[in-house]
């Protein structure tokens, strides 16, 4: 007994040491090559050596990045987009998580469903445009219906096997303190499958912005989109690299976002990472 | 009090994992399940803990019939089986929930002093030993004071240093409330060391083989001729076990009844 004292008080001695330090050290390390070939390409455009005509200089692209957003212009499209892949988002997220929960935990529903959603994810998502934009229309419900196919796919599969997956052993443990069958999957399941769910979210999310430029590119009189064609039509690259970037920083954002809102559920995961 | 009434198990594929197993435990005791590999005691301990069911016969507990879990009855696995998303107190808590929050801390924190983790109760269970985790498990069993504790190989995956400290927690803690306590070990020196009553068990189909009572005062003294002497004698059982030899004469007349 006295060991195990000796040992406790000597592990709460020790403090825990400080990770993370090194890591910003690092991140800043990944900025150095992208700086680095933006001024090497300004002062080669600069110095004339260089045509910026079809790859405008670091310069040239912050003043159109200024521009759209002085006039408000980037702040329209950027709100369109957004608007478009979150209801997408919503809807697709929403359906992936209902359809994986009922095929992962019933088995008659999974042999029922999944070959043809297994089937219909086999269909490269974009070939559904066209349909789409026939059932309906040109305007926001085909494109909206779009990135809800392209978030629905990586939801639905992460949740269905997330469900699959959960540890038989701790069920048990549920089972032995006689859970209700409502308090299992609020105590063990739903806390069992909460990180890939949060995972298969993120992936979902990141598809969302891919086909919300396929859906903005195919017809859009406003949204980042349409910021990339209409640069494209009037040969404007500073245009398409400023919608560009735009797209980067609102994907980075809106994950951000998922991340920040979902970390508290997940410090104990954080701890064993911090840990290995 | 604890009655297996001529029980049965027998698996989807066939196999006999329990044949005819009558045995009776006294409130308050401890029988440790000793016995080869694949002799049925990790079936025996699910069936008490009503995780499965019997294919024929029943187990009582107090007179009732066991078909599902029953919240007097705590379990104690061989892996700590705890729930990473919670707290180490969050863990021990976990069959509290009826409790208001400030009794249940005060139990919590409680057993886990009693085990050796007071000031743990902030840490998640990936920051823990496994032997720390193993303790946080019996915190958890033990904090609803069941009166039939199941332990399977609790301590098996531990060093010979820590599984010696937590069989003296544990018999502090069963000294408190003395509640009845199944349990499987692989390990003769452990079963000598907390049981009242080795039961060895056989392979194909699952049976009893011996039954013995063992006669050392508590506390037990490891390095002390009786022991040695106990020790050898549930060794000498557990061998015949594995030849397949007929028990001891004398106790074979007395078990007799209960197995064939
Ligand atoms: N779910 C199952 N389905 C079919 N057979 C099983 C199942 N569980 C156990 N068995 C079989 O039943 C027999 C008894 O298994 P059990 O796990 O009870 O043994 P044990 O005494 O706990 O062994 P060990 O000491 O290795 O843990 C074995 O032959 C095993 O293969
Ligand atoms: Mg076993």
């Amino acid at each position: 007994m006295s060991v195990l004292d000796i040992e406790a008080a000597a592990e709460q001695l020790v403090a825990r040491p400080a990770t993370g330090r090194p890591r910003y050290g690092l991140a800043i390390a990944g900025f150095v090559l992208p700086v680095l070939l933006a001024i090497i390409w300004e002062v080669l455009v600069a110095s004339g050596i260089a045509n910026g005509r079809l790859m405008p200089p670091p310069s040239v692209v912050g003043r159109t990045l200024w521009q759209l957003s002085a006039s408000g212009e980037l702040l329209t499209h950027a709100g369109a987009t957004l608007w478009r892949v979150g209801a997408g988002f919503g809807l697709g997220a929403l359906a992936g998580t209902l359809f994986g929960a009922v095929t992962g935990a019933l088995p008659f529903a999974r042999s029922l469903l999944d070959p043809t959603l297994q089937a219909l994810r086999a269909i490269p998502s974009i070939a559904w445009v066209p349909l789409f934009i026939l059932w309906l229309g040109i305007f926001e419900a085909s494109k909206v219906a779009l990135i809800a196919v392209g978030v629905f796919f990586p939801v639905y599969l992460g949740v269905a096997a997330a469900i699959q997956g959960i540890d038989r052993k701790i069920v048990e443990v549920g089972r032995v303190f006689r859970l209700s069958r409502l308090a299992m999957v609020r105590r063990v399941l739903l806390p069992a499958i909460l990180p890939s769910w949060i995972t298969s979210l993120r992936a979902g999310l990141g598809l969302g912005f891919m086909f919300v430029v396929a859906a903005e590119i195919m017809g859009a009189s406003e949204g980042l989109g349409y910021l990339l064609v209409d640069g494209q039509q009037l040969g404007r690259p500073d245009t398409i690299i400023a919608a560009i970037i735009s797209f980067a920083v609102l994907g980075k954002l809106a994950d951000g976002l998922l991340v920040a809102i979902t970390r508290p559920f997940l410090t104990w995961q954080d701890t064993a990472r911090d840990k290995l | 009090m604890l009655s297996f009434d001529q029980l049965f198990k027998t698996y989807a594929d066939g196999t006999r994992a329990l044949s005819a197993i009558t045995l009776d435990v006294r409130q308050g005791e401890i029988v440790a399940l000793l016995g080869g590999s694949g002799c049925g005691k990790t079936t025996l301990l699910r069936l008490v803990a009503g995780l499965d069911r019997p294919s024929a016969g029943a187990i009582r507990l107090d007179g009732e019939v066991i078909a599902e879990p029953r919240a007097d009855v705590g379990v104690i696995f061989q892996e700590p089986r705890l729930f990473p998303w919670l707290g180490v107190a969050e863990n021990v808590g976990f069959g509290l929930s009826h409790l208001s929050r400030f009794e249940r801390e005060g139990l919590v924190t409680n057993a886990l002093v009693r085990v050796g983790l007071g000031g743990y109760e902030k840490r998640w269970p990936r920051e823990l030993s496994g032997g720390q985790q193993q303790r946080v498990a019996i915190a958890r069993a033990l904090v609803t004071r069941p009166k039939l504790l199941l332990m399977d190989e609790p301590f098996s995956a531990l060093d010979a240093t820590t599984r010696a400290s937590l069989h003296g927690h544990l018999l502090a803690l069963w000294q408190e409330s003395r509640p009845t306590v199944v349990m499987v070990t692989h390990d003769v020196e452990e079963a000598v060391t907390l049981a009242d009553r080795i039961v060895v068990m056989q392979p194909k189909p699952g049976r009893i083989f011996d039954e013995l009572d063992n006669p050392l005062a508590r506390p037990r003294d490891r390095l002390s001729p009786a022991f040695e002497a106990a020790k050898r004698e549930a060794l000498r059982a557990l061998d015949r076990s594995l030849r397949d030899e007929a028990p001891r004469q004398e106790k074979a007349a007395e078990t007799a009844g209960m197995w064939w």
